[in-house]
């Protein structure tokens, strides 16, 4: 059956004509079990078609004489000493070869469980994969596991070769066995293979030239089917979406451009677009598409690293997504399912603060719980792990610091992907599946709205920064009952007052008996109460000042509420008295009470760490 | 989007990666075909500005026009351009041409650690003054965090298993056995202290690729890479007692793009006319994983 499907094609593409102005590059994995002869198959499809470099083949095989061991065809790429010695592929090499049509990078990935992340970060550069079986070791543990990496990773095309077929006596019904084995396994992992073809990387059947011995099979070699592969289009007909990589401005060059720069994951973008920034729910409008050295453009699409000048000023940052006003949104949330894979040295665990990266953003994650984990090499699932070991494949509950935007699997694929760092390192990646509700949902859509309607003043945070000499910031003062936190939280407004800083003291009452009054005295409102709070306060920060807000025994969550409400991030806490009666993370921490002056003088060192207050001479 | 768009996008989006993460951060300028055309794409990236530093190791043995062209790019692009060097090792005579040392003593002496000295700070900087348009020692001596480098995969085999952001140590020693994963456009850009990470945004290119875009971008490049008359031109810039030229009639980047199409080198590695790649089994790989670019 597969053997008609590959003739099919081959005749398909003859049709198509060879353009050498415009050679376009295709990047294939080769991956699979360890000594199934990945290495061994790149070796020849270099050396049969005439792809090495010159010498470079009698260097090899008199290297080999010199040692007196056997010549491999694998040791021509594995071009690393280490390698070389220990004959595994240790990292993913590259080679280039080229056809008529177009030209190949081969990604050489390591089959040996311990290099599996060298496999991940071969693959992912790829479009295609190579999958490898030996014949007559027939279908190993990794030969499924890569499989299902591949699956995990976004890769559709794969062909499967079954390897050491002069091992088998070139029969027919072994290879058939291991295609219909095989192709189970792909079936549960929705993979449908392009086909399977029967090979010997030693001998050379079936890679460029036709085998003479295996007349049974009638369908293409392996670079036969190569050019048959297609290439990925870039998502141009999708919603548009930008993540920000940052906003530049070049002002001591003498350049007054705004621009926000980053390149488009999917659709198309026009200058005059209406555009919604993702999570704030800040919108603009594109003034204008920015190039280098080009005439600029009016348009641009899935691809293209860009930059954009907005109508208005406003405050925005990398991580932010862009969105067409008129187009689907993306989703926005702090707990999310996700399916992730884990290559760290050590387990994934719960209670642990983690790096999790997304498109251009960056944000701390926790591991809430694990749902099940998955043996990647037989597709069995353990219930009831605590922690996720590394190569294991599990599904899981994330919880976020804080709210982020992006796609669902099924949408954008590439904006719900991400990876997870530990200690530094990258050391899982996955997709989210689905946006979880969290304790903030709720205040996130009023935010979300209030920051859509927003009408903007023609003054800049910038320009009322420069003038104040501050950034606008709120200062929290939480703590037990009657500890003396109004008495910080006034004391240390005058003390800023008279180094002339725009500075205010907003007591909880103020707000309570005014603004609350509605609500007052009624069951279960201390979550609006808060809101209001942030409401307000997003208001008088809005006006460039240092807000001081005493607050009684602020948990975590009140805290995440008030961050989610205010539109920046420049938040303090300050917990005053020797019990920490809540689970509240704060800034600084205050025991005497009496000490007034060293309370303020430790308040304004974090002001100035956080760069909220500066000498005007600075900046 | 043709090839060339797709690389070169791709490695704008790194260069505003490596950017947005790394505080310190500098571009090694070798003078070379490659790391112009990187400086290029940085003017890209950043709208025709360079954001950061561009560092340049000068073993005091680069061929004369390399250093004048360095300096007239300078002047007229405006770069923050930073020279560092083994001082030690050249007052000593410890170098090949002085019969100080082998080929290989000598790359480490003059460009390894000139290297590991002027990326951490420990040795001099001279730092170009466009009001003065002289060099001078440089007052900065923070160490640079992350330092994008202009290799390509095709130009060897070790280099064929670099990662974009790669990480290394505090001796500058690049790990290859044990290299993290890196996937879907995410990077390696959280870094312990005392380490620093290099930054390869022209891995995928080809050397056909770098002067496909040459031409396209009409990208000045030293008169060196073209046959002046004598029927020779330099393929790969280095140290003039190591570099050698090859045979080839190519005037302009429209002959040398014809050259290599036609496959007169493909069968030759582009770094044959370098010497210090043969003097032992895998000289270069030696080189690089203690901190050679
Ligand atoms: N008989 C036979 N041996 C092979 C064939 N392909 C590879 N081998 C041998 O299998 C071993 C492992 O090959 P290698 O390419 O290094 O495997 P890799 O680990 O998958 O890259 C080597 O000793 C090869 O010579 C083949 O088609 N026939
Ligand atoms: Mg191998």
């Amino acid at each position: 059956m597969n053997s008609k499907k590959v003739e099919s094609i081959v005749q398909k593409s003859d049709d198509i004509s060879v353009d050498e102005t415009a050679r376009e590059t295709m990047n294939i994995v080769v991956v699979g079990h360890v000594d199934h002869g990945k290495s061994t198959i790149v070796g020849r499809l270099l050396a049969d078609t005439n792809s090495l470099p010159e010498g470079k083949l009698a260097q090899v095989k008199s290297n080999c004489q010199r040692n007196s061991k056997p010549f491999e065809y694998a040791f021509l790429i594995d071009a690393l000493k280490d390698e070389q010695t220990q004959g595994i592929t240790i990292d993913s090499a590259r080679v280039f070869f080229k056809t008529n049509k177009r030209d190949y990078i081969i990604i050489d990935a390591p089959g040996h469980i311990e290099f599996l992340k060298n496999m991940v970060t071969g693959s992912s550069r790829a479009e295609a994969a190579l999958l490898v079986i030996d014949a007559k070791e027939g279908v190993q543990e990794n030969s499924r596991r890569h499989g299902y990496m591949l699956s995990m990773l976004g890769i559709k095309q794969i062909v499967v070769l079954v390897n050491k077929m002069d091992c088998v006596s070139y029969r027919k019904d072994i290879f058939e066995r291991i295609v219909e084995e095989y192709s189970r396994f792909l079936l549960k992992i929705n993979i449908s293979p392009v086909c399977f073809i029967p090979v010997s990387g030693r001998e050379g059947d079936n890679i460029v030239a036709v085998s003479a011995v295996m007349s049974w099979y009638k369908a293409t070699t392996v670079l036969g089917v190569l050019d048959f592969l297609k290439k990925e289009k870039t998502s141009a007909n999708q919603v548009f979406r930008m993540p920000i990589q940052g906003v530049y401005k070049f002002t001591k060059c003498g350049d007054t451009r705004r621009i926000v720069a980053g390149t488009i994951e999917s659709g198309t973008i026009k200058v005059g677009d209406n555009v919604i920034f993702y999570p704030s729910g800040k919108k603009n409008k594109v003034k204008t598409i920015e190039a280098f050295n080009k005439s600029m453009r009016e348009e641009s699409s899935a691809g293209y690293a860009v930059g954009l000048t907005l109508s208005e000023q406003s405050y925005i940052k990398r991580g932010e997504i862009i969105v067409k006003e008129n187009e689907e949104a993306p989703q926005i949330a702090s707990r999310i399912k996700v399916n992730l894979f884990w290559l760290g040295k050590k387990p994934m665990v719960k209670r642990k603060d983690y790096i999790f990266k997304l498109g251009t953003e960056k944000v701390l994650a926790r591991l809430e719980k694990i749902e099940r984990v998955i043996d990647a090499s037989n597709l069995k699932s353990v219930e009831a792990k605590e922690e996720i070991n590394r190569h294991d494949v599990a599904e899981c509950i994330l919880k976020l610091k804080r709210a982020i935007s992006f796609d669902l699997v099924d949408k954008i694929v590439s904006l719900s992907r991400f990876v997870i760092v530990a200690d530094y390192e990258i050391s899982g990646g996955g997709i989210i599946r689905e946006a979880l509700p969290d304790g903030q949902s709720w205040v996130r859509e009023k935010v979300f709205m209030r920051n859509c309607k927003w009408e903007k003043s023609n003054i800049s945070q910038e320009e009322r920064a420069e003038k104040y000499n501050q950034k606008s910031a709120v200062i929290l003062v939480t703590g037990a009952k009657d500890v003396g936190k109004k008495r910080i939280a006034k004391k240390l407004e005058a003390s800023l007052f008279s180094l002339d800083r725009f500075v205010y003291f907003l007591g909880i009452g103020n707000v309570l008996y005014g603004v609350d009054a509605d609500i007052k005295g009624k069951a279960d409102v201390k979550q609006e109460h808060i809101r209001r709070l942030a409401e307000v306060s997003n208001i008088l920060i809005d006006s460039g000042m240092i807000l001081i807000v005493p607050a009684i025994e602020l948990t975590q969550d009140n805290l995440n509420l008030i961050k989610t409400s205010v539109n920046i991030d420049r938040i303090i806490t300050i917990w005053v008295g020797g019990d920490i009666t809540t689970d509240i993370e704060y800034d600084l921490r205050v025991d005497n009470v009496d000490d007034l002056d060293n309370v303020t003088g430790q308040v304004k060192r974090i002001l100035k760490n956080k760069g909220i207050i500066f000498d005007s001479a600075k900046e | 989007m043709n090839h060339l768009d797709q690389l070169e996008n791709k490695s704008v989006y790194i260069l505003r990666e490596a950017y947005a993460n790394f505080k310190n951060l500098g571009m090694l300028w070798s003078i070379g075909k490659d790391s112009t055309v990187l400086l290029w794409l940085a003017r890209k990236a950043f709208f025709g500005h360079v954001p950061f530093p561009l560092v340049h190791i000068d073993t005091k043995y680069k061929i004369t026009e390399m250093i004048e062209y360095r300096d007239k790019l300078t002047r007229e692009w405006g770069l923050n351009m930073i020279y560092g060097m083994n001082e030690q090792a050249l007052s000593d005579k410890q170098t090949f041409p002085d019969k100080g040392a082998d080929r290989i003593s000598c790359c480490k002496l003059l460009k390894t650690h000139a290297l590991k000295q002027t990326l951490s700070g420990q040795g001099l900087r001279y730092r170009f003054n466009h009001e003065t348009l002289e060099y001078e020692v440089d007052t900065n001596t923070e160490a640079f965090t992350g330092i994008i480098v202009g290799v390509r995969a095709d130009e060897e085999g070790s280099r064929s298993k670099e990662r974009y952001f790669s990480a290394r140590d505090q001796g500058n020693i690049w790990d290859i056995g044990d290299q993290p994963p890196e996937f879907w456009n995410q990077y390696k850009t959280d870094f312990a202290a005392g380490t620093h990470v290099r930054i390869h945004p022209l891995l995928d290119w080809t050397e056909l690729n770098i002067w496909e875009y040459i031409k396209r971008e009409n990208i000045p490049t030293v008169s060196l890479y073209y046959n002046q008359g004598d029927g020779r031109r330099y393929r790969s810039l280095g140290c003039y007692p190591c570099t050698s030229s090859v045979e080839s009639c190519a005037k302009n980047v429209d002959e040398i793009i014809e050259e290599l199409k036609t496959g007169k080198f493909s069968n030759i590695a582009e770094r044959s006319g370098r010497a210090q790649d043969k003097d032992d089994g895998g000289g270069l790989e030696t080189l690089r994983r203690e901190g050679y670019m």
